[in-house]
């Protein structure tokens, strides 16, 4: 896939009658999330004046943030033909192990409960990747697994109980809160994450290799890439963010529980299809995530304000991921006719 | 050790024949029933067997066609939602006038329709792995379920419906039947006629099997739609059993069919594995939670056990397989 998008960018200086419909569709395709996107706010600011307003807009960011984190990692997931269903697990219990150390020890700094979080998601995605790197255990199986056993771990942290808002210091729920340059905290994360992300993805060899692992994983072992690293490094990524999201959620909403994002790992992996990720592995790009997440975020703050109830949600969500990856993969097969055709000349 | 059944022309060896995964599982069996007799003195009785076999056989029914899903290498993880969608418009049907029996058909229907649907998307978008497709699914039958109940549990069923299942005939629980009636029926599918065949030869090898005239397409969404039914099934008894349905019905179901079916020995490359030992994990899974449960043990902990239970079962025999490519003359 990699390969076909570079081919379809060469086609530029060619004449255009050569390109069929969905070989432009794919060379514009986060535009076309941007100006569906740009549609989709002003038809809900005229149902709902309210919508556009400074203070949902900030709200809906917010929000959203924590979503493109792990957007962004569930896509080096999904680039190496995997995926990862325990996201919101590990999202969990490093979220409750964070909470209940500021709560056993509240003069403890913020970051430190941030670089925990993390690690205990580091460890998380360690014990994932080496199952599905070492052991060859297909993803969805292993992910399936360690989901329960993560789960049940959070469980057994908290004794069953919640960890809420007045339990934890001020200090610890000012991470969500507090801002740096006017601008809030958790989206100078997210920001952050983007750019390294984009440059590890785009400019480092490790990063290159990911993309070639998931486009073809023989050649990629015969052109010397140690495909079991690359995989092992991938899960372990996917644990350290999940580990960051947790302790940014439960910072967020100010409450750690057993159940804190269950079922939130289809919401980002819905993210990353409508972002243009393909599930066959080997393509995908950070800016479409991040516009994928945005649309996500944008449909689940406007549903409300347009009187949708909420009990339909889920079932926006699951035709809209459906939708997605059914055009992504029409989208594909007219790029690779396209290829074939100018085989041709 | 093979558990590939094409090995029908090698001879007889009683050495072979012990060296199989099924065994290891009655084994298993057998140490998980001595240490439930150990922990509850209550554990070990007809009656409490018995019943016990009721509270866990719902979901067996779908651990069956899994078990054809997984040997085609593909996997299903919407039937969950499939039992919640069925259930749900059975009762919203039964509720607003619908004669139970014929609710009770359209239970069916629904299942076998969304089964349908999740064969024909796999087979229309062969780019989109069964993982995705059905991940989509799983959500949109989820989605349906909330949007006709909402937050509401629906219920109130006649009186006979209890009977799927709660009822016995003579000494035996009647989904014990039923179940036995449906195993058998799926193991002569599976081992003995045609079809089976087919599912194991697009197992090993999908483009051969194409190319040697088995219609493929065709074949895989059958197997989905049996998946579909065999869900509509379990809505009717888990339904009938809890006497009122939700839109979270069953929810988490789908990894306890899949744990079983890997338990089972069937792998999920493909191509590998036998009927009798799903059905044997079925009763192995089901007894442990049952002894467990008899000593309190939270379902917190269950989930943590079932969860590396999965994770053990497909390790175990890649463990042993690189052992054996190691020797030489292998």
């Amino acid at each position: 896939m990699a390969e076909t998008k570079m081919a379809a960018k060469g086609l530029v200086n060619r004449p255009a009658e050569k390109q069929s419909l969905s070989a432009v569709v794919a060379k514009f395709r986060e535009l076309g999330l941007l100006g569906f996107i740009i549609v989709l706010s002003l038809i809900v600011q005229l149902r709902n004046p309210s919508f556009l307003t400074l203070e949902n807009m900030n709200d809906m960011i917010t929000n959203t943030a924590i979503l493109s984190i792990l957007a962004v990692g569930m896509m080096l997931v999904i680039i190496t033909r995997g995926i990862d269903l325990s996201i919101g697990a590990t999202l969990a219990l490093s979220g409750m192990i964070a909470a209940l150390t500021v709560n056993a020890f509240p003069e403890v700094n913020p970051l430190i409960a941030i670089l925990l979080g993390t690690a205990v998601g580091l460890v998380c995605g360690v014990v994932l990747g080496f199952l599905i790197a070492k052991m060859g255990i297909l993803p969805i199986i292993a992910t399936l697994g360690m989901m329960n056993v993560f789960r049940g771990l959070t469980f057994m942290a908290s004794g069953g109980k919640w960890v809420s808002a007045h339990q934890m210091p001020v200090s610890f729920k000012a991470i969500a809160t507090g801002s740096i340059f006017g601008i809030n905290t958790l989206i100078v994360i997210a920001v952050v994450i983007y750019i390294v992300f984009y440059y590890f993805i785009n400019h480092t060899r490790t990063g290159r290799q990911i993309y070639a692992v998931g486009s073809n994983p023989e050649s990629a072992k015969i052109s010397g890439i140690r495909n079991d690293r690359i995989l092992w490094l991938v899960y372990s990524i996917m644990g350290g963010l999940s580990g960051l999201a947790g302790v940014l959620w439960v910072s967020k909403f100010a409450s750690a529980q057993g159940d804190t994002a269950m079922g939130y790992e289809l919401s980002v992996i819905a993210a990353c299809v409508l972002g243009g990720v393909s599930i066959a592995g080997g393509s995908g790009k950070v800016s479409g995530v991040i516009l994928g997440s945005i649309l996500l975020g944008i449909l689940n703050n406007a549903l409300p304000l347009i009187n949708v109830s909420p009990f339909w949600q889920t079932g926006i969500q699951g035709s809209i991921i459906l939708i997605a990856v059914i055009t992504n993969a029409l989208v594909k097969r007219g790029v690779d006719r396209n290829n074939l055709m100018r085989r041709n000349i | 050790m093979d558990t590939r059944v094409i090995s029908g022309s090698r001879a007889f060896s009683w050495k072979r024949f012990f060296m199989q995964w099924e065994w290891m599982l009655v084994l298993i069996f057998i140490a998980v029933n001595i240490m439930n007799m150990n922990l509850s003195e209550y554990y070990w009785s007809f009656d409490s067997l018995r019943d016990a076999t009721m509270t866990f056989l719902d979901k067996a029914f779908i651990v069956l066609p899994m078990v054809l899903i997984i040997i085609l290498g593909d996997i299903d993880i919407s039937v969950a939602s499939i039992v919640a969608l069925s259930s749900v418009i059975m009762a919203d049907l039964y509720n607003s006038g619908v004669p139970m029996p014929l609710a009770m058909l359209i239970c069916l229907g629904v299942g076998l329709v969304c089964g349908f649907i999740n064969g024909l998307l796999i087979v229309k978008f062969k780019e989109l792995s069964s993982v995705i497709v059905t991940l989509a699914t799983m959500i949109i039958y989820r989605g349906i379920a909330y949007i006709l109940l909402e937050d509401q549990a629906a219920g109130k069923f006649p009186e006979w419906f209890s009977f799927l299942g709660w009822g016995y005939v003579g000494p035996v629980p009647f989904i014990l039947i039923v179940f036995a009636v449906c195993a058998a029926v799926f193991i002569v599918l599976l081992h003995r006629t045609t079809f089976g065949r087919r599912v194991y030869a697009m197992g090993n090898n999908l483009t051969a099997s194409r190319f040697s005239g088995i219609r493929v397409d065709r074949m895989k969404i059958i197997v989905f739609t049996l998946a579909g039914l065999m869900a509509a099934v379990t809505a009717l008894f888990l339904t009938s059993r809890m006497g009122s349905t939700r839109p979270n019905v069953a929810t988490g179901y789908e990894l306890d069919v899949i744990a079983m079916v890997v338990l089972g020995g069937i792998s999920t490359a493909g191509g590998k594995g036998r009927m009798i030992g799903a059905i044997l994990a079925v009763f192995l899974i089901g007894f442990l939670r049952y002894g467990l449960g008899l000593v309190n043990v939270p379902a917190q902990v269950l989930l943590i056990i079932l969860g590396l239970l999965l994770i053990v079962a497909v390790m175990l025999p890649k463990l042993k397989l690189s052992s054996l490519t190691r020797k030489p003359g292998r």
